[in-house]
């Protein structure tokens, strides 16, 4: 009876699992089987290559600027991004006027598609007849007009942070939620105590939204590492490779070269690479927190 | 009592499920004799045009054809990619990318050769195609791909990309509107005039780099010719030789002359195409299919084609043309010889005529080109001096042509020398070569 039971229970998943097992597990073992290979996508035979595909991209310098510069990226997403994710949660979540228009409000730029949000910034910013320039020029600072995404000096700085503008959505939700999970009497203890605004900022706010901070920060890491529909969309990953970066190298292993294999080798080497900062970051707070 | 109710509830949705897979599986076969074909496509301008063709061969011979559109072109090429892995390729389809991914598809038994059908009947149907479109699809004797000699794709159409210019802002330039530039000194000082009176230049998809490539090949043979051009990619001529520099300062003589669009380095075909559109610059590098482009987004556009204009008098021009599209017959269909009749009245004299008027592209079918615009017609004259890489018989390194076409950029936005470019290509180029040997 018992063991009849257990197996009705297992059945009812077991459709879950096969799915799981198909689209998710299955895959995932071959990318690395893959990545030992050296493979055009088309032909029924592979050609084993070992560990050479690794080697090769420890020497691939274009790799590694994709990783410094999707580094870059994400260091404006955790300062610039996060800062004023935090700041606008922070305001929404008190009691003023139209809070819950704004709330919506920054709420639409993550909903809206990358490709969509690329292209619209791609002609804001273009060079010539965007419209960014012509309000610096109208404004009186025809100095600062420039090509933003065109120029190398500009272009992925405009990128990280057009990519914040979009991404900071998750992070006031996520901070809103926290936020309002403080109890109100702690406030009004401080209150009480006679702590003014900032101090109840600095000993009750800071020290109860740490664990949210490091849920966004790691969801940001994540998530910015792996940008690239944007920089598609807004520069294609130039000029030259100055908005390169890691998913657009494997796509271009890929899609350009016809080396799967390669681009395995490359989504592996990401994946380790990802895995080792966030537990670096996770034991980094873990510590802070403990201290 | 519960664990007997679900049991039970469970027992009646399994056997619900497997009768219904047993109930799909059981569908009678349909009663009629003629297949019907299944063609992938990824082209969105002549979906219309396909489907009317499609609706009257089945109304001449009962075969019904079913065309499916995926695009963009990027998400058909993954689509075909994956079917070819699972055995479920249609029965027409084409192949985008280069000619070793062509050869791959050949080699993994995917594509029928169609040298029988083209030779038949004394090769009626292959002479009715422009030589440089057919050329494409084909493998010579001796190709480096080791694919067996044959042909194995129809053209659909043809196709030349050439430089295109704007006739009224030729006229605000003071510029004679009739009169594109002939050598590469006339285009830099256009650049100059156009510098001096606010305009905009050159617009072209550069940030797809793919069409830096097609523009930097054009002067590659003008400047050193064919045979040099190949000996390179065969890693016999170093691409740090002063006739690959030339080239090279090429693109920083047409930025700092003014020729060029601010920001050409990151735009893709499509905003270049909107740009010239819309009278936003005066130059364009664009392929033939531009023609239904323009129309569509202003019909009032006056422009102009012209072959780009020469650097040196000694060697025959050079353009990328040949093939724009091309289907193949899937080896594995069970409807070949239905799919091959249906290519073959494609490709016929009507059909082509019909799908030229409709979609503005050049037949490749020489005996349609009869009626068609004045600008296609000028496209279509150009067509006697096309090549491609498709038929060079050699490529080169996926990774060569990157250094090269990033490269090009960098001396664009004046990060680079020119010789700082042909030293860096120089060096992938050895070590793809140093690659390939040791494999």
């Amino acid at each position: 009876m018992r063991i009849k039971s257990t197996l009705e229970n297992y059945l009812f998943v077991l459709p879950a699992v096969v799915i799981f097992a198909i689209f998710y597990i299955i895959p995932f073992i071959w990318v690395f089987q893959l990545g030992l290979y050296e493979w055009d996508g088309i032909m029924p035979t592979k050609t084993f290559v070992g560990l050479g595909n690794f080697r090769e991209i420890m020497q691939d310098k274009i790799w590694w600027q994709s990783m410094v510069n999707a580094g870059y990226i994400t260091i404006i997403a955790l300062t610039f991004q996060n800062a004023l994710a935090f700041l606008l949660a922070w305001a929404c979540d008190r009691e003023i006027r139209l809070k819950n228009f704004y709330r919506m409000v920054f709420f639409i730029p993550p909903v809206l598609s990358e490709v969509v949000v690329g292209l619209v910034w791609q002609w804001i910013l273009d060079g010539n007849y965007g419209l960014l320039n012509n309000w610096l020029i109208q404004l009186g600072f025809p100095n600062l007009a420039r090509n933003w995404l065109s120029d190398p000096k500009t272009a992925l700085t405009t990128v990280a942070v057009i990519h914040s503008w979009k991404g900071f959505g998750w992070g006031f939700l996520i901070f809103l939620a926290g936020l309002q999970t403080i109890p109100k009497e702690l406030y009004e203890a401080a209150r009480v105590d006679g702590a003014n605004a900032w101090q109840s900022f600095r000993k009750v706010t800071i020290p109860l939204m740490i664990p949210v901070a490091v849920l966004v920060s790691i969801l940001t890491i994540l998530g910015t590492m792996q940008a690239f529909v944007l920089i598609i969309a807004m520069t294609g990953g130039g000029p030259a490779y100055h908005t390169q970066v890691p998913v657009l190298r494997i796509l271009a292993a890929m899609r350009g070269s016809s080396r799967f294999g390669y681009a395995c080798a490359q989504g592996i080497s990401f994946g380790v690479i990802l895995m080792a900062i966030s537990f670096i970051q996770y034991r980094f707070t873990k510590k802070a927190r403990q201290a | 009592m519960r664990g007997k109710v679900l049991g039970k509830s469970f027992n009646l949705m399994l056997s619900s499920v497997l009768l219904l897979f047993a109930a799909s599986g059981c569908t009678p076969k349909s009663q009629t004799a003629k297949p019907t074909l299944t063609v992938w496509h990824w082209m969105t301008d002549r979906e219309p045009a396909f489907n009317e063709l499609a609706k009257k061969y089945e109304e001449i011979t009962g075969v019904k054809v079913n065309f499916e559109l995926y695009a963009p072109s990027d998400a058909y090429t993954q689509k075909v990619r994956a079917a070819a892995q699972g055995a479920n390729l249609p029965d027409i389809f084409g192949i985008l990318g280069e000619k070793r991914d062509f050869a791959s598809f050949i080699k993994a038994g995917f594509i029928l050769d169609l040298t029988p059908y083209m030779e038949a009947n004394g090769s009626i149907w292959k002479d009715s195609f422009f030589s440089e479109a057919l050329s494409v699809n084909e493998f010579i004797e001796g190709n480096s791909y080791n694919v067996k000699p044959g042909i194995y794709g129809v053209p659909i159409d043809i196709m030349t990309i050439q430089l295109l210019y704007n006739k009224d802002l030729f006229e605000k330039l003071g510029l004679d509107p009739e009169k594109p530039p002939v050598t590469f000194q006339e285009f830099l000082d256009i650049g100059k005039k156009i510098r001096e009176a606010g305009l905009q230049g050159l617009v072209s998809g550069w940030g797809e780099v793919w069409m830096i490539d097609c523009f930097a090949n054009n002067y590659a043979f003008n400047i050193m010719g064919k045979d040099k051009v190949l000996a390179t990619i065969r890693g016999e001529v170093p691409y740090t030789d002063p006739d690959w520099i030339r080239v090279f300062t090429l693109f920083k003589e047409m930025q700092d002359s003014g020729v060029l669009y601010n920001g050409i380095v990151t735009m893709i075909n499509k905003t270049a195409e909107q740009l010239f559109a819309n009278d936003k610059a005066v130059f364009a590098f664009n392929g033939s299919w531009c023609v239904n482009v323009y129309k569509g987004m202003n019909p009032d556009l006056n422009y102009g084609a012209f072959l780009p204009p020469q650097v040196l008098d000694q060697h025959p021009y050079s353009i990328w043309g040949g093939a724009g599209s091309s289907f193949m017959v899937s080896a594995k269909s069970p409807h070949k010889e239905e799919a091959v009749k249906f290519l073959q009245w494609l490709t016929d004299k009507n059909q082509q005529a019909y799908l030229a008027e409709a979609t503005n592209n050049l037949p490749a079918n020489k005996k349609s080109v009869t009626e068609i615009p004045d600008i296609l017609a000028s496209f279509s004259r150009s067509i006697e001096f096309a090549t491609h890489p498709n038929v060079w018989g050699v490529s080169e390194f996926s990774a060569v042509i990157e250094a090269f076409d990033k490269g090009i950029q960098s001396i664009i936005i004046g990060e680079k020398t020119p010789e700082q470019v042909a030293a860096e290509v120089q060096a992938v180029k050895e070590r793809e070569l140093a690659k390939q040997e040791r494999r």
